[in-house]
C-alpha cells in the first residue's frame, strides 16, 4: 500500500481496513498476487486523489475494487500477450462452487491459507501474511523483525515466486487437511502477537503495532472460521494477555511481572471481552492448547489481586494443557503454578527435572525459586544464566533487579 | 495442470537392498503407479541404478570429458522419481505423501517451468 501521505486519518483508515479484500479478490480475479498487489496499489492511488475531493463513496471497498479490476486489465494490455498467458497460468483459480463443508468462502481467507502454506518457510509466511492481509508496507515489516528493508523484500518475492511456480493454490483447503492447515495460520497470527509482545531484539520491548495486527487478524480468522474454536481461543488469549498491557512495563522500562503489577491499569474492556469468549470456548466442549491458555489467563485476570488467584485453577489447566501439549515449557508453567499451592520446594523439584537450560525462562524461574527458598548463592547464579540467555532489554533489567535484591 | 517432479533419494550409508525385504516395497510402489495411471496423473517413472553407476560428462570445453561417478560427490544421490500432472502443489503434495508411504522413503516435489 502506498503511503497515505497527508490523507486525512479515516481514509487512511479505510485503505488498512480493505486492503486485505481488496487484494485478495482481485488476487481470485487475476490468479496473480504480484498484479493483485499492484493493481490494488493503483486503485488507492486514484483514491487519494479523487476521494478528498469527490468525497468517500458509500462502499468504499468495492468501489476500491471495481478501480484496481479496471487497473489491472489496462496492465495486462499494455503487457506482451505472451506474458499475459504466463499471468493467467501462474496460479490455481478455483472458481468452482464451494463444497458444502460448512466452511465460509471468503477471498481474504484463500489468501491467508495461501500466504500459510506449509511449504513456505515459517519466516515467509509470516511476513506475506502481515503484507497481504494486514496490509503492513515492506519497509514497517522489516522493521517489526528488525532485519533490512532488502531482505525483507527478498523473502516476500521468493515466497511470491515459489507460490507462482509451485502452483500453490489459492482456496480454502479441504474440511479434512482444514484442522491441520488453520493451525498453521493460527501459529503465524500467534508468531506475531509474540513478536510484539516480548520483542526478541531492539530498543522497543514491547510492539504494541504487532499485538494489534495479530489480534486484528485473529477477528478476521473469527469472522471468516466462526466454529474453529482455537480460533476463538487464540483471540481470547491474545485480548487477555493484551489486556494487562499497561502494567507490564514500569516507569523505569522494566518489565512488572503479573503478581506486581497495578491491576487498575487493566482494560476492562478487552478483559471483559476475553471472558466472554473463554465462556464460548467452554460451550463448544472442544478444548485445544489456545483455549486453555485463554483459559489459564482468564483466570489470572479475573483476580483482582495477585493473592486472590485460583491456583487450582491454574494448575488444573496447566495439567490439561500438558495432556494434549506434553512438552516441557508446558512442565515449566504446570510448575509455576505448584509454586504458588504447594510451595516452591515441590516446584523446584519439577522443575529440575526439566531439560531446559538454554531456555531463559527456566533459569528465571528456578532463580525465583531458589531466591524464596533463601538459597541465594544458587539464586544468583541462576539470575546470571538468565540474563545471559536474554536479548529482551525491559526483561533484563527485571531479572538484574531481582538478582540485585538477593542479600 | 502443471508437471511436477517426485524424487526419492538415497544414502550411501543405506544398507545393502535385501530382495526379499524390498518385495513389499515394490509392490507398493506398483500399486501406487497404477493409481497414478488411472488417475491421469501419470506421465513417467523409474528407480536408478545405485549411484557407482554413475557416468558424468562435461562437453563445456573443446571435447568432451568422462569421468568415472557423480557429478556432485554427495553422501545422498538420486535413486528414483516419477513425473506427474497435477491441477495444484496441494494435490502435487498429496501424491508425494502417498509416493512417500509406497516406498518408504521422503519425496522431494519441485515444479517444472511450463513451455
Amino acid at each position: 500500500m502506498p503511503a497515505p501521505g497527508d490523507l486525512s486519518e479515516p481514509i487512511t483508515r479505510i485503505f488498512r481496513d480493505e486492503y486485505a479484500a481488496v487484494v485478495a479478490s482481485l488476487a481470485r480475479r487475476f490468479g496473480d498476487l504480484d498484479l493483485a498487489e499492484e493493481a490494488a496499489g493503483e486503485a488507492i492511488v486514484t483514491a487519494m486523489e479523487r476521494w478528498p475531493v469527490d468525497g468517500v463513496p458509500p462502499n468504499p471497498g468495492g468501489w476500491l475494487t471495481t478501480t484496481g479490476h479496471r487497473k489491472g486489465i489496462d496492465r495486462i494490455r499494455r503487457e506482451s500477450t505472451r506474458d499475459s498467458r504466463h499471468r493467467q497460468a501462474a496460479m490455481t483459480h478455483d472458481d468452482s462452487p464451494p463444497p458444502d463443508t460448512g466452511v465460509v468462502e471468503d477471498d481474504r481467507l484463500r489468501l491467508v491459507f495461501t500466504c500459510c502454506h506449509p511449504a513456505l518457510a515459517p519466516s515467509a509466511r509470516v511476513a506475506l501474511t502481515l503484507r497481504l492481509i494486514t496490509g503492513l508496507t515492506v519497509p514497517e515489516i522489516a522493521a517489526a523483525f528488525l532485519v533490512p528493508e532488502t531482505t525483507m523484500a527478498q523473502r516476500i518475492t521468493r515466497a511470491k515466486a515459489k507460490i507462482k511456480a509451485a502452483k500453490v493454490p489459492y482456496r480454502v483447503p479441504r474440511a479434512e487437511d482444514l484442522p491441520g492447515r488453520t493451525a498453521a495460520v493460527l501459529a503465524v497470527v500467534y508468531l506475531v502477537f509474540n513478536e510484539g509482545y516480548l520483542a526478541t531484539a531492539g530498543e522497543e520491548s514491547v510492539r504494541d503495532d504487532l499485538c494489534e495486527e495479530a489480534i486484528r487478524l485473529a477477528r478476521l480468522l473469527r469472522v471468516l472460521l466462526p466454529r474453529d474454536p482455537e480460533v476463538v481461543g487464540l483471540l481470547a488469549l491474545m485480548l487477555l494477555v493484551h489486556a494487562r498491557r499497561p502494567a507490564r512495563v514500569g516507569a523505569d522500562g522494566a518489565l512488572v511481572p503479573l503478581d506486581e503489577q497495578d491491576r487498575t491499569l487493566w482494560r476492562r474492556d478487552l478483559v471483559e471481552e476475553g471472558h466472554d469468549l473463554v465462556r464460548a470456548c467452554l460451550a463448544l466442549n472442544r478444548p485445544g492448547p489456545y483455549q486453555l491458555q485463554a483459559a489459564i489467563n482468564a483466570v489470572h485476570t479475573d483476580a483482582a489481586t495477585a493473592g486472590e488467584t485460583d491456583w487450582s485453577q491454574v494448575a488444573a489447566l496447566y495439567g490439561q494443557l500438558a495432556a494434549i501439549d506434553p512438552s516441557p515449557v508446558v512442565a515449566l508453567n504446570r510448575a509455576v503454578a505448584v509454586a504458588e499451592l504447594h510451595g516452591p520446594e515441590i516446584a523446584l523439584d519439577l522443575v529440575d527435572r526439566l531439560d531446559l537450560a538454554a531456555y531463559h525462562p527456566w533459569q528465571a524461574t528456578r532463580a525465583d525459586l531458589l531466591r524464596r527458598l533463601g538459597r541465594h548463592a544458587e539464586a544468583r547464579a541462576a539470575y546470571d544464566a538468565a540474563i545471559a540467555l536474554i536479548d529482551n532489554e525491559a526483561e533484563r533489567a527485571f531479572l538484574s533487579g531481582r538478582r540485585a535484591g538477593l542479600l | 495442470m502443471a508437471q511436477y517432479l517426485l524424487s526419492v533419494h538415497g544414502s550411501v550409508d543405506d544398507p545393502a537392498p535385501d530382495m526379499a525385504e524390498m518385495q513389499p516395497v515394490f509392490e507398493a510402489v506398483e500399486r501406487f503407479n497404477d493409481k497414478l495411471r488411472a488417475e491421469g496423473a501419470w506421465v513417467f517413472a523409474g528407480g536408478l541404478h545405485p549411484i557407482e553407476a554413475a557416468t558424468t560428462v562435461d562437453a563445456q570445453g573443446d571435447r568432451a570429458v568422462v569421468t568415472d561417478g557423480p557429478y556432485v560427490e554427495s553422501k545422498e544421490f538420486l535413486g528414483g522419481f516419477w513425473i506427474i500432472e497435477a491441477a495444484d502443489l496441494d494435490a502435487a503434495l498429496d501424491w508425494a505423501a502417498q509416493g512417500s508411504r509406497a516406498c518408504a522413503g521422503a519425496v522431494e516435489v519441485r515444479p517444472f517451468q511450463e513451455d
